[in-house]
């Protein structure tokens, strides 16, 4: 193996730990949840994982990251450990929110993880903000937000778009088109479904990505992120991709085809690229069972630390609700 | 401080207002001013009028017509070390980012476990009088006093819309305060600094026995009128200004409520469910026993507020009205 090939090789066994992370990491959660072990609202990411991998290869330490309510794996590709991230679902002092947040809310503002909103399309104001911020201040860094299909009907995106390109922010937009707004198709919400070409017309480089396709998405991400650091004000990249489970775990699936989902299981961005690692003749049986081994340790790891992690107290309720006081100057 | 300093000035609250802005940017690189129209065109009420030629278009932000985008822009901003000062038209329009307010600002520490303070300050107008009609001319300061984790202020003086910007930019979370449109034009003297203005406390006005007159924001000025008008008739007024609409200073409403027995409580939001019900509620909790009549309450009538100027008036709180329920409680 040259070189080359063999530096393809490592990256691409990195690709697929990262979205096995994910996946695997969700499956536990959803016999967490049936085991009545975590509450609240679930949304589970489950077939979508090439896009947070593929995109957080493009991010470096210093750029942020905002995201929706379905972040586990916005969350876990950012670096947030499992363990802070399973923590928060039991809703433990450990958690990565204090046990404030749960599933819907992971924040981590050390690794610049900006939730977490629940509110669709809430976030993207918000990502104007830090990427604003950024620009004013002379720094060279990437905010990236992530947000629905079901979000670009939203007054919040459109406003957001404009303002963005209007201000030539180092914002990357990253629409996860996965086809469904809960229950509701594209085409019976949106009037013109080339979301991609709509956003385009407030003036920023947008094109749409397989979004099954890590090393696809990883591409798309690099340039995006290269263009906005070079100054090329916001970008906008829509993901086609699809997810395999219902949109949360209350929703029993009944707007959906079971041939349409089989259609996009078959495109699943973790058997693509293992397809074509065998296909590059890379070692491929070896590295997967050696990424399973590590990702069933870490997670039980996360699922026994947020076991035993105490509650936080009921005396520490009305905390974090405003800052600690300084002294008025 | 320069000796001119310590001589009180002749200024106007819109005056104020700006002098504070201005100070505000000058202290501190991280502070701008953004909004529909600050900069250009000076202001819709003409606070920012000469900000953008002194700081330029980096700090005075002129934005498109997206409440909720620029809102929530201020709020990212200060989640990534900014000091932002977003100003919004009015309280109407406010409504259009509520959601950023709600459910970012006000609630990214907590969810956050403490992680994501929001120093953000939010200045924008309420109230009517200028027969601008229901859509320009709602007091809803009173919906955002009920929500925790935000500050809401209201300046009802000069001294207060001077000297409140600072401590209010200091202040770690978000800050709201609410400018009532007809106090732009107020002019008086400006005190020389008598020090930070404390943003927990409210503020007597005017010393009294007889009854408390315990208002905020638009309404102060007519209550201040009707104590003088009351003292006429031998009825020795006391008024409280709450100044801080969240968090409530209610030791200060039940400190008057001890020295006079009686309460009146103005304010110009709609009765049902206005702080003023909240104010009410609260003397009946902790000043039940001192009590010598029923509170009596002055508010907008429960209408949308009309354009003709006399159904404008009459459905906002007036200086009669607030002498008339003086006398209810004290005869
Ligand atoms: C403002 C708002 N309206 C409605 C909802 C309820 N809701 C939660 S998720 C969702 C669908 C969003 O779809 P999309 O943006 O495509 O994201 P996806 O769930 O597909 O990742 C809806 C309607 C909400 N949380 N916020």
């Amino acid at each position: 193996m040259s070189a080359d090939v063999a530096t393809r090789a490592e990256h691409r066994g990195e690709l697929l730990h990262a979205m096995l992370r994910i996946r695997r990491f969700e499956e536990r959660c959803v016999e967490l949840y049936s085991a009545a072990k975590i509450r609240g609202f679930v949304h589970l990411y489950i077939g979508e994982e090439a896009v947070a991998v593929g995109v957080n290869e493009a991010l470096t330490a210093e750029d942020a990251v905002v995201s929706t309510y379905r972040e586990h794996g916005h969350a876990l590709a950012r670096g947030l450990p499992a363990e802070a991230i399973m923590a928060e679902m039991y809703g433990r002092a450990t958690g990565c929110s204090g046990g404030r947040g749960g599933s819907m809310h992971l924040f981590d503002a050390g690794r610049r993880f900006y939730g977490g909103n629940a509110i669709v399309a809430g976030g993207l104001p918000l990502a104007a903000g830090l990427a604003l911020a950024d620009r004013m201040c002379g720094r060279s860094r990437v905010t990236c937000c992530f947000f629905g299909d079901g979000a670009f009907a939203e007054g919040e995106f459109h406003e957001t778009a404009n303002l963005a390109a209007l201000w030539d922010l180092p914002l990357l937009f990253v629409c996860e088109n996965n086809l469904y707004a809960m229950g509701t198709a594209l085409q019976r919400h949106e009037a013109q479904t080339d979301l991609a070409l709509r956003a385009a017309s407030y003036g920023m480089a947008a094109w749409a990505v397989d979004g099954m396709d890590v090393e696809a998405v990883e591409r798309a991400a690099r340039r995006a992120a290269e263009g906005i650091r070079g100054g090329g004000g916001p970008y906008f990249l829509e993901m086609r991709t699809y997810r395999f489970r219902a949109h949360s775990m209350y929703d029993p699936d009944r707007y959906r085809d079971k041939a349409e989902i089989e259609r996009w299981k078959a495109r699943d961005p973790v058997t693509r690229l293992t397809d074509r690692m065998r296909a590059d003749a890379e070692p491929v049986e070896d590295r997967l069972g050696e990424i399973e081994r590590q990702v069933t340790e870490e997670i039980d790891a996360a699922v026994d630390g947020a076991e035993r992690a105490p509650e936080e107290p009921v005396e520490s309720l009305l905390q974090h609700v405003t800052s600690p006081r300084t002294e008025a100057t | 401080m320069t000796p001119d300093a310590a001589v009180a000035t002749k200024t106007t609250y819109r005056e104020a207002m700006r002098e504070a802005l201005r100070e505000a940017l000058r202290a501190d690189d991280r502070v701008f001013l953004m909004g529909e129209d600050v900069g250009r065109y000076g202001g819709c009420f003409g606070v920012s009028l000469g900000l953008l030629e002194e700081f330029g278009p980096e700090r005075i932000l002129d934005t498109p017509l997206s409440e909720s985008a620029f809102v929530g822009a201020g709020i990212g901003a200060a989640l990534n070390g900014m000091r932002p000062i977003v100003e919004i038209m009015t309280i109407n329009f406010s409504l259009l980012a509520l959601d950023q307010i709600l459910n970012n600002a006000a609630t990214l520490l907590h969810m956050s476990g403490g992680q994501l303070s929001v120093p953000l300050v939010i200045r924008m107008t309420t109230g009517a009088g200028r027969q601008l009609a229901a859509q320009h001319s709602h007091s809803l300061e009173g919906w955002y006093a009920h929500i925790p984790g935000i500050r809401v202020l209201a300046p009802a003086t000069i001294e207060d819309a001077r000297h409140m910007l600072a401590p209010a930019l200091a202040d770690p979370d978000p800050v709201l305060i609410f400018e009532h449109g007809s106090l732009y034009n107020a002019s008086g003297e400006l005190a020389p600094p008598a020090g930070p203005v404390d943003l927990d406390h409210a503020a007597v006005r005017r010393p009294g026995t007889d009854i408390s007159l315990i208002t905020y924001g638009g309404s102060l000025p007519k209550a201040l009128t009707a104590a003088d008008e009351l003292a006429n008739d031998g009825i020795d007024a006391e008024v409280v200004d709450l100044r801080t609409l969240r968090p409530l200073d209610g030791t200060a409403v039940a400190a008057s409520v001890a020295r006079t027995h009686r309460a009146v409580v103005i304010d110009e939001a709609w009765r049902s469910g206005s702080l003023a019900a909240e104010v009410s509620a609260r003397i009946a909790e902790t000043s039940f026993y001192e009590l010598d009549a029923p509170v009596e309450r002055v508010c907008s009538a429960e209408v949308p507020i009309p354009y003709a100027r006399l159904l404008e008036q009459a459905a906002l709180p007036q200086t009669a009205d607030i002498i008339a329920a003086a006398h209810r409680a004290v005869d």
